[in-house]
């Protein structure tokens, strides 16, 4: 029996929009323009998945196990316990220190294009009931480079820490240092490692996630500095980016270099975390530092 | 002398221009050197060591540039590994335990981007140091005598006070870098040293630095001897101020100098 032509289903078979940093570079009219769609195409298998159903699957292929890239609310939404979280520093943005030719536009648009202020979210809730202070990079927004915004959120966030006596976890994603504020951005890796210290000497607990990408003067800052550092499988963690190296040693890098395994068997990650086993672990961490269950 | 920022970028990677161990000849005396991280080598493009300023003994830590091409090859043209970065920690640490003041001379292109230096962990080393040096209960000066190269000098610049050379040049990354990246053509690496405010003016201005130290007539290269009685004459006075402060204040202070960028 034919199938009637007016019933045919069409699903709209694009991945979800997010303004990807690439297109960050492009010019506007250039980026394209596709609205949000019912599903989404894994771009490692090709599996094409309902989007709401990716979201409760922590958005990862359930085919490969791909990980997309998650956005700095929806990490909130999947790593702390239903129901309030608190934002702090929400406009928090960053002053363009060198006037930087250009920049203040491209700060605008890019903040209309993801809703973000800036690369990082900030605030506090709860894990398994037990209190935490979190912050989230987001690579949407000029590829997660620290500037001093970031810094100074990041900052502000360890200072709340080391005062209520809470812990901090921090999802790091990035590129690197926010090149338009220069010297600036350097100075915000010795500012936030300083805010690190002073929590870490009151001996409360930092945990870092490295997702992908982890590289430059995040990796060579706070990234590396958490008492736990865990990772998520496959991402790409280093301090110089694999082109600069390759163009530095003049030949191609190993297979798996910079990747979390990498760095797990090169001794410098504690676990490498699949995405659906995150929560408990972070669950986990935080009940054998809480006191809580101190009987034997 | 007035010179343009790009002016500064090439007088500053001049192969003549003083290094690290052209001040510690002559601004301190019994300089002894001690090598090694203890856990995996000697990095040659740092030397680091004890000795004394007048009668006061200090550590000494300096990125150090080859005075000719072989040495620079054995210096790896003063681009760190993470075994130089843990030298450092390690002999700051000493220099701690021992009340010593530090003095750490910044004359680098970057940390080194190798194979090996990945393996090692140049992002947990410097990382290390950034949050470790601000808690180091001593004295600490950083004086950046010509490139100061992102992340690779940093990590030996976070200091009670950070000075410049009246033509050293301190950025995120190499004009050229910035250039690629941001212009997406390294050639435009002049107008990038204009753009990315690099010089020791530029810094002194954002309040990044405490001061600058004046060099001769055309450049420290010009007079060694002089040049290295500048930086004297500085880390003197500067000592002399700060071994009266409680620590408790200082560390207070070299805090604040950092929160507030």
């Amino acid at each position: 029996m034919n199938k009637n032509p007016f019933k045919s289903k069409q699903y709209a078979t694009t991945e979800i929009y997010r303004a990807k940093p690439q297109d960050m570079e492009r010019p506007e009219d250039e980026r394209p323009n596709v609205p949000q769609g019912i599903m989404t195409k894994c771009p490692n298998c090709g599996k094409v998945i309902y989007t709401k159903l990716l979201l409760k699957n922590f958005k990862r292929c359930d085919e490969c196990s791909y990980n997309f890239k998650v956005l700095a609310n929806e990490r909130f939404a999947m790593i702390l316990d239903e129901g309030e979280w608190l934002e702090f520093d929400k406009h928090l943005t960053t002053k363009d220190p060198l006037s930087f030719p250009g920049y203040s536009d491209k700060l605008v648009k890019t903040q209309t294009v993801t809703g973000l202020v800036d690369g990082l979210v900030t605030g506090t809730g709860k894990i398994g009931g037990l209190p935490v202070m979190l912050g989230v990079m987001d690579a949407a927004f000029f590829m997660g480079s620290m500037g001093t915004a970031i810094g100074e959120k990041l900052a502000r966030l360890f200072e709340r820490a080391t005062k209520e006596n809470l812990p901090v976890i921090v999802f790091t994603a990035s590129g690197g240092a926010r090149m338009q504020e220069g010297i600036f951005s350097l100075m915000q890796m010795a500012k936030v490692s300083a805010a690190v210290a002073k929590h870490c000497e009151a001996g409360l607990l930092y945990i870092t996630v490295l997702t992908d990408p982890t590289t430059g003067g995040v990796t060579a800052s706070f990234a590396m500095l958490g008492d736990i550092i865990l990772a998520e499988p496959g991402a790409l963690i280093g301090f110089a980016g694999p082109r600069v190296i390759e163009q530095t040693i003049g030949q191609k890098l190993p297979e798996g270099f910079q990747r979390a395994e990498f760095l797990l068997e090169h001794g410098f990650v504690d676990q490498i975390v699949p995405r659906d086993q995150l929560g408990r672990t972070l669950g986990t961490i935080l009940r054998l530092h809480s006191g809580v269950d101190k009987e034997i | 002398m007035d010179l343009t920022p790009w002016e500064k970028v090439k007088l500053a990677r001049m192969p003549l221009r003083p290094t690290g161990l052209d001040y510690i000849e002559r601004i301190f005396t019994d300089f002894l050197e001690l090598h090694g991280d203890r856990y995996f080598g000697e990095d040659r493009a740092i030397v680091g060591g004890i000795a004394f300023l007048g009668d006061l003994p200090i550590t000494i830590i300096a990125q150090q540039k080859g005075r000719n091409t072989k040495e620079n090859i054995t210096r790896n043209f003063s681009m760190p590994h993470p075994e130089g970065y843990r030298k450092a920690l390690r002999l700051m640490k000493q220099a701690e335990k021992f009340h010593r003041p530090i003095i750490c001379f910044i004359d680098t292109p970057g940390a080194f981007c190798g194979l090996g230096a990945e393996e090692r962990g140049q992002g947990e080393a410097i990382a290390s140091n950034l949050a470790q040096m601000m808690l180091l209960k001593t004295p600490i000066i950083s004086i950046v005598i010509s490139e100061g190269g992102s992340g690779g000098a940093l990590a030996l610049g976070v200091a009670d006070k950070v000075y410049m050379l009246e033509h050293a040049v301190y950025a995120i990354l190499s004009p050229e870098g910035f250039a690629s990246i941001l212009y997406k053509d390294s050639s435009k690496a002049e107008q990038a040293s204009c753009d990315m405010k690099l010089t020791a003016q530029d810094l002194l201005a954002f309040g990044i630095i405490d001061g600058i130290i004046a060099e001769p007539q055309g450049g420290a290269h010009n007079d060694f001897q002089t040049m290295a009685q500048n930086v004297k004459t500085v880390i003197d006075a500067d000592l002399q101020e700060m071994l009266k402060v409680p620590m408790d204040i200082l560390l207070e202070a070299r805090y604040q100098k950092y929160r507030k960028i």
